[in-house]
């Protein structure tokens, strides 16, 4: 189990982050502003003027929740895979930090707070624009932001994991580019995935991506579930809580030996 | 910067030695990095590891800062086992490892603040640490700085305040100064003299045979993975060496003789223990001798006539070649 250390890893990344938050922070506001204009407003009119999407809802509510968490989702590997490595092994900072008491399962931990914050707050920052866009139909929408967390931590801890195993970089681009942007496609962000081919159906349904945005979008519509629901925060929880666990081990059969 | 009070006291009160290694193994699947050394370092002294790349100095200190479990043998540190107290002997350690570690996006103030919380320092305490370290390796005037764009020798300086940010009672260095200038070098050396006077216990390893002769009170000469010979420096060049060297340089001709071709005009020189022992190098002869001068005007009345000489003390740079040989090492 993490200790103390934990939240002085936090801190220290807290510390660094005090230095570049403003830019870091624009981007928060600026990114949703441009994706819920141009796909919500603009596209959202032309998908409106047809068969619409279900539920009988504008696009722009049907995206913006789903956005919301998809950002989440790059929010949360951008900030586990190349800094991660880099602490490992270009900048060596872990090694630095395990010359403390602190040990891996610390650091893990520590990142992971870190990630959390980023996550919250940039979901947050998301949610406002959201709303200031009237994307929302339900008072529950706020819960849209620890969903975005929740999601945020299923695709860190693995990603973090990944990262300690690694011993270049190139994998972060192959990540990227054959899971992360598929399945920002694809898991049900953009479109119902009822829309897919039944098997591509089922692989959509077994991504973290597509059980966080279902959820942050019934619970913008109102239209959310008890059972649907815990449903997907268990699955959810797994993936971060695996990821946790295998990003610990990791991390230890690496700069423990 | 003063020593906390009862910190003797509570260095181990049973045994005497601060490290304590039994036939001391690390293998790393198929290669041994450490061969079974036996090592005891007291408290207060300055202790070193000497040797060539690949001698298994880091490793040795890697496994006494307890991140890297010992493959056999016993270990013990601060009197506690590495392998069940590693974190509460590394509370009391200052590490100052080979490579640079610093945190790049935070300024050097930052980095000795944000590093103190993890031995549990209140933000009070390590406030004050940061400001009286800062001061110790004269870096106040950059405290504001970030670190990245520093010279290399302030982000050594700034890793030593960093390691010294929880009073530790050993402080390791693993090559503190590879790749430093002269005059860095020298105000390093300055500042380690001065903890070792407060009363901090210093290990380090070094591949530099002055550095060793500085700082060091005892050392080993650590050669693939074993310990070759151990003492102080005056002891080590006492039993491997001669008090004085005689150095002989001659013409490097294309296809001529070159020295080895005059090593036998010397052989009655050692016959009549002018010599100790004489070592052919492609350029030069090296006369291991008591007596330099003696030696030299026995060589030039033999009437060998090389380009240059040079009669120096024995120094730990001949007993590290004799001991590791003058093979490179990579």
């Amino acid at each position: 189990m993490p200790g103390p250390a934990a939240w002085s890893l936090f801190r220290q990344r807290l510390t660094a982050h005090r230095h570049y938050w403003r830019s870091s922070a624009i981007g928060s506001v600026l990114e949703p502003v441009l994706f819920l204009a141009a796909m919500g407003l603009v596209l959202g009119s032309l998908v409106d003027r047809g068969p619409g999407v279900p539920g009988g809802v504008g696009y722009l509510a049907f995206l913006a929740p789903g956005l919301l968490v998809a950002a989440a989702m790059q929010t949360a590997t951008g900030e586990s895979s190349y800094p991660v490595l880099g602490a490992i092994k270009w900048d060596r900072t872990y090694e630095a930090l395990l010359a403390t008491p602190a040990r891996p399962v610390d650091l893990v931990a520590g990142h992971l707070l870190y990630v959390a914050f980023r996550v919250t707050t940039s979901a947050a920052a998301f949610l406002l624009v959201l709303l200031a866009f009237g994307a929302a139909r339900s008072p529950l929408v706020v819960l849209t932001v620890p969903v975005a967390l929740l999601t945020g931590l299923a695709f860190a801890a693995p990603v973090t994991a990944l990262a300690a195993r690694l011993e270049e970089d190139a994998a972060f681009a192959a990540l990227q580019r054959f899971l992360l942007v598929p399945m920002f496609l694809f898991s049900g962000t953009f479109f119902p995935v009822e829309q897919l081919p039944a098997v591509l159906q089922g692989v959509a349904y077994a991504t973290p991506l597509w059980h966080g945005v279902t959820l942050a979008r019934d619970l913008a519509l109102g239209t959310a579930q008890a059972g649907p629901a815990l449903l997907h925060v268990g699955y959810l929880a797994l993936w971060a809580a695996a990821g946790a666990v295998f990003a610990a081990r990791a991390l230890t059969r690496r700069l423990v030996r | 910067m003063d020593r906390a009070p009862g910190a003797d006291a509570s260095v181990d009160p049973v045994g005497e030695s601060l490290v304590r290694a039994r036939g001391l193994v690390k293998r790393f699947g198929e290669h041994t990095a450490v061969d079974g050394i036996d090592v005891d370092i007291a408290p207060g002294e300055a202790f070193g590891f000497l040797g060539p790349n690949g001698a298994g100095k880091s490793t040795t200190m890697r496994m006494i800062g307890a991140v890297s479990p010992p493959t056999a043998g016993e270990l013990r540190v601060l009197g506690m086992d590495p392998a069940v107290d590693g974190p509460a002997i590394r509370t009391r350690l200052g590490v100052v490892p080979q490579t640079d570690n610093l945190d790049l996006e935070l300024t050097v103030e930052e980095n000795l603040l944000v590093y103190g919380r993890y031995f549990g320092l209140s933000r009070a305490t390590v406030r004050a640490r940061a400001a009286e370290l800062l001061d110790f390796v004269q870096l106040t005037d950059r405290a504001g700085d970030r670190v990245e764009p520093l010279s290399g020798g302030m982000k050594r300086r700034v890793t030593i305040a960093r390691a010294l940010v929880n009073d530790p009672d050993v402080v390791l260095l693993d090559e503190p100064t590879t790749g430093l200038d002269p005059q860095a070098r020298h105000v390093l050396w300055e500042r380690l003299y001065r903890l070792k006077q407060r009363g901090v216990t210093l290990v380090l390893t070094t591949h530099y045979m002055d550095e060793a002769e500085q700082l060091c009170d005892r050392l080993v000469v650590m050669d693939k993975g074993r310990i070759a010979a151990q003492g102080s420096p005056a002891e080590l060049i006492a039993a491997w060496s001669t008090r004085e060297v005689c150095e002989l340089r001659f013409p490097l001709t294309e296809g001529g003789p070159g020295p080895a071709a005059h090593a036998d005009a010397l052989a009655p020189l050692t016959a009549r223990g002018l010599a100790e022992r004489v070592e052919v190098l492609p350029d030069r002869l090296l006369l291991y001798t008591a007596d330099g001068d003696a030696a030299l005007s026995a060589v030039l009345a033999q009437g060998l006539q090389p380009v240059s000489s040079l009669v120096r003390r024995s120094s730990l740079e001949d007993v590290f070649l004799r001991l590791t040989g003058r093979t490179l090492v990579d």
